[in-house]
Parts: structure tokens; sequence; C-alpha cells
């Protein structure tokens, strides 16, 4: 096994533990490493750089939400990348039809690559702007923001409960909602 | 939305399923077969002479058979549950069952006289098998998918279909116990006929329900 996949599957076992930390910079990694995966998925099915950003983040999001369903004590890279070429193949099938990408076009190792800051794409924000106003509030909070539970609660005059959920709940429906664009 | 945040927020969502798929899906199974049975028992029921068909090997074999086309499809569909786990050794598993099948079939074929083959094989109530296996399945599939739903299946038409043929296995050997055809030529035809329709409606309710 890999070095890096050893080093994603300790960011992921430290991310189960609770290290909201190594959790972030897993994240970062995984989308430094999805891009140039996606750019390439998306020329070969003819189409424009400019969705990569969405594709990524809805990868990302998949890859939070679905978590759970690696194990532990197996290999952490091909987890992720079959949940990249399904929301890859998924987005190309919404957009364009049908769409088959052929498997061994899509097997290339991720690669690493440089981490790009201010990347961004467009889908989410749309999606945000359709959630109920409570969760719009938190999700925008927390990461448009960056604020921390506590601050989004004192800001919102909620609980932190209250934050977390609302958080979870904005999120998994941020992910069906683009899941079903 | 860049990037960058959209990774901190998910940092900051510390929510995580504490089920595991395999806890999730043996509930599944336990609810679904609860109800199957229930039905089962409030429909047709055991065969009268049960007692003295559990010992004979024709009757043994079916059930066999049906739990374990059940078992090795249920190996499977947890694998395809979760985003690039391999799935050559469930799948060989689960492809043993009809070749333990074939074997039964020789074995039938040649210890029955011809002329006895086609009575066998049509039996006494292949339309009543026909029916009762996909209907009994029916609850159980039901529960096996929303189970799935907690994974993360990336072919989803085949984990449906590998749902539909836990449920149907198991469905069978409910309706083994009601059948009076234990010929291996009967169980060849009818039962893979009935499960294997429950594993197409699997795989088409798959498609559509277990999107992610």
């Amino acid at each position: 096994m890999s070095q890096r996949d050893a080093g994603w599957a300790d960011l992921m076992r430290a991310a189960k533990a609770g290290d909201a930390e190594a959790y972030e910079r897993l994240l970062r990694q995984i989308a430094a490493a999805l891009r140039p995966l996606v750019r390439r998925g998306l020329a070969r099915a003819g189409r424009s750089g400019a969705d990569i950003e969405d594709v990524v983040q809805e990868v990302l999001l998949a890859v939070h939400l679905k978590r759970h369903t690696w194990d532990s004590t197996r290999p952490f890279a091909p987890w992720v990348h079959a949940i990249a070429r399904y929301k890859l193949v998924d987005a190309l099938r919404r957009r364009d039809g049908n769409f088959d990408l052929p498997i061994d076009e899509f097997s290339e190792k991720l690669a690493a690559e440089e981490e790009s800051p201010s990347a961004s794409g467009r889908d989410v924000e749309r999606h945000l702007a359709t959630l109920p106003t409570g969760q719009r509030a938190v999700v925008h909070a927390v990461a448009v923001e960056g604020l921390s539970i506590g601050d989004t609660a004192g800001r919102l005059k909620m609980t932190a409960g209250a934050v977390r959920v609302a958080l979870h709940r904005g999120l998994a429906s941020l992910a069906k909602t683009l899941g079903q664009d | 939305m860049r990037t960058y945040d959209l990774g901190h927020s998910l940092a900051a969502d510390q929510h995580a399923a504490q089920t595991s798929i395999e806890r999730k899906f043996a509930l599944a199974v336990a609810v679904g077969f609860a109800f199957s049975a229930a039905a089962f028992w409030l429909t047709l029921g055991p065969r009268t002479d049960i007692a003295a068909a559990a010992v004979t090997g024709r009757f043994d074999l079916k059930i066999v058979q049906a739990l374990l086309l059940a078992a090795t499809a249920a190996a499977l569909v947890l694998r395809l549950a979760r985003p690039g786990a391999g799935t050559a050794l469930q799948t060989a598993m689960l492809a043993g069952v009809p070749v333990l099948l074939a074997i039964a079939v020789i074995a039938e074929l040649s210890v029955v006289p011809a002329a006895q083959w086609q009575a066998n094989l049509v039996g006494t109530n292949w339309r009543i098998c026909l029916t009762a296996i996909p209907l009994l399945s029916l609850p159980l599939l039901m529960a096996l998918l929303l189970a799935l739903r907690h994974g993360a299946p990336t072919s989803r038409g085949a984990a449906g279909a590998a749902a539909g043929l836990v449920a149907g296995g198991l469905a069978a050997a409910l309706y083994a116990t009601h059948c009076t055809d234990d010929s291996p030529l009967f169980v060849a035809t009818w039962y893979s006929v009935a499960i294997g329709a429950v594993a197409v409606l699997g795989a088409v309710l798959g498609r559509r329900l277990l999107r992610w």
C-alpha cells in the first residue's frame, strides 16, 4: 500500500476519533488529488473544465456523508476512487443523458497535486439557497464565514446542539439536491 | 462556494452514522423475514407431512439450497454497498449455488427413470410456486433496499438484484416447507424462475431507490 494511502487512512481514523483538524486536512488533500482526475474525466466526455470544482465538491460531500462505509481495515484510496468515479459518471449522465465512462479510462492513480485554496464551484451555492432558512444560515456561517459551532450558535441565538443538527441536515440535503439536479 | 470553505463545514459536522451497514442489513433481514414468515403462516403454512418430509434428502436439499442462495447473496450485497470493495470471492460463492443445483439435477436424472422426468419437472403446484415466492419476498426486499440506502452502492442495479436474491432465497426457503414438489427438476425450473423475477424487480427498484 502506498505511503499516501496509509497517510489518508491514518487521517480518516483520527477524524473518526473526533479530530476535526485531521479531517479537514484529509478533505483538502482529497480535493487536490481529485482535480486532475475530474479534469481528465470531463475532458474525455468532451466537456469543459468549468464544472471541475462542482464535481469535486459533490465527491467531498459524498465522502463525508458516506464515510461510515469505509472499512478502516482496508486501503483508503480505492474507496475514494470508487466514490469519485460514481459521482463523475452521475454528474455527466445528469447533464448529457446517457454516458458511460469506461472503467480503465478512470483508473489512473490519484495523483498528488497542489492545493488550490481559491478554487470554487457554483452548484453548492445555488442549492444552498433552496435550503430551509435555519439550515442555510448555519451552513453559510460555518462554511463561508468560517465560524465555529459555538460562535454560530451565539450569532444565530441557537443552542450548539441545534447548530450541529442543522449543519448536518443542511449538508445532507445539499448532497441530495445536487444529485437530483 | 470555495471548496476550501466546504471542507471546513464538513469538518465541523461531527455527526457520523453509528450503525454499520452489516447491522442495519441484519436488522432488515430479521424484520423482513418476520413479516414474510407471518404472511406465510397465515396463508399457506407448512405441509402436513413435514415431519416425514424433513428426513428425506430431496426436501432438505431444496431448503439448504434456498438458504445458501440467501447467504451468499447477502455476503455479496454487503460488499456491493461499500465503494471500491472487491466482489470476486463473493460472486464466485454465489455462482456455486446454481452449480450445486445443476449437480442435484444430474443426480436426479441418473436415479429417476426417464418416463418420470416430466412429471417431476411439472410437479403439482408450479403456479403457486411462481406466485408465492415473489409475494413472500416483497417485505424482505423492501426492508433490504431501505437498509442498503444506508450504504453507498456504486452499482445500484447489481446491489438491488443481489438484495432480490437474498429476499427470493429466504422466501423460497419458507415456501419450500409448504411445497410438496421436492424433485431438483422442479426446484431448478420453477424456483429459479420465481427467484429470478425477484432479482429483476430488485435491480429495477435498486436503480431508483439506491441513488446517493
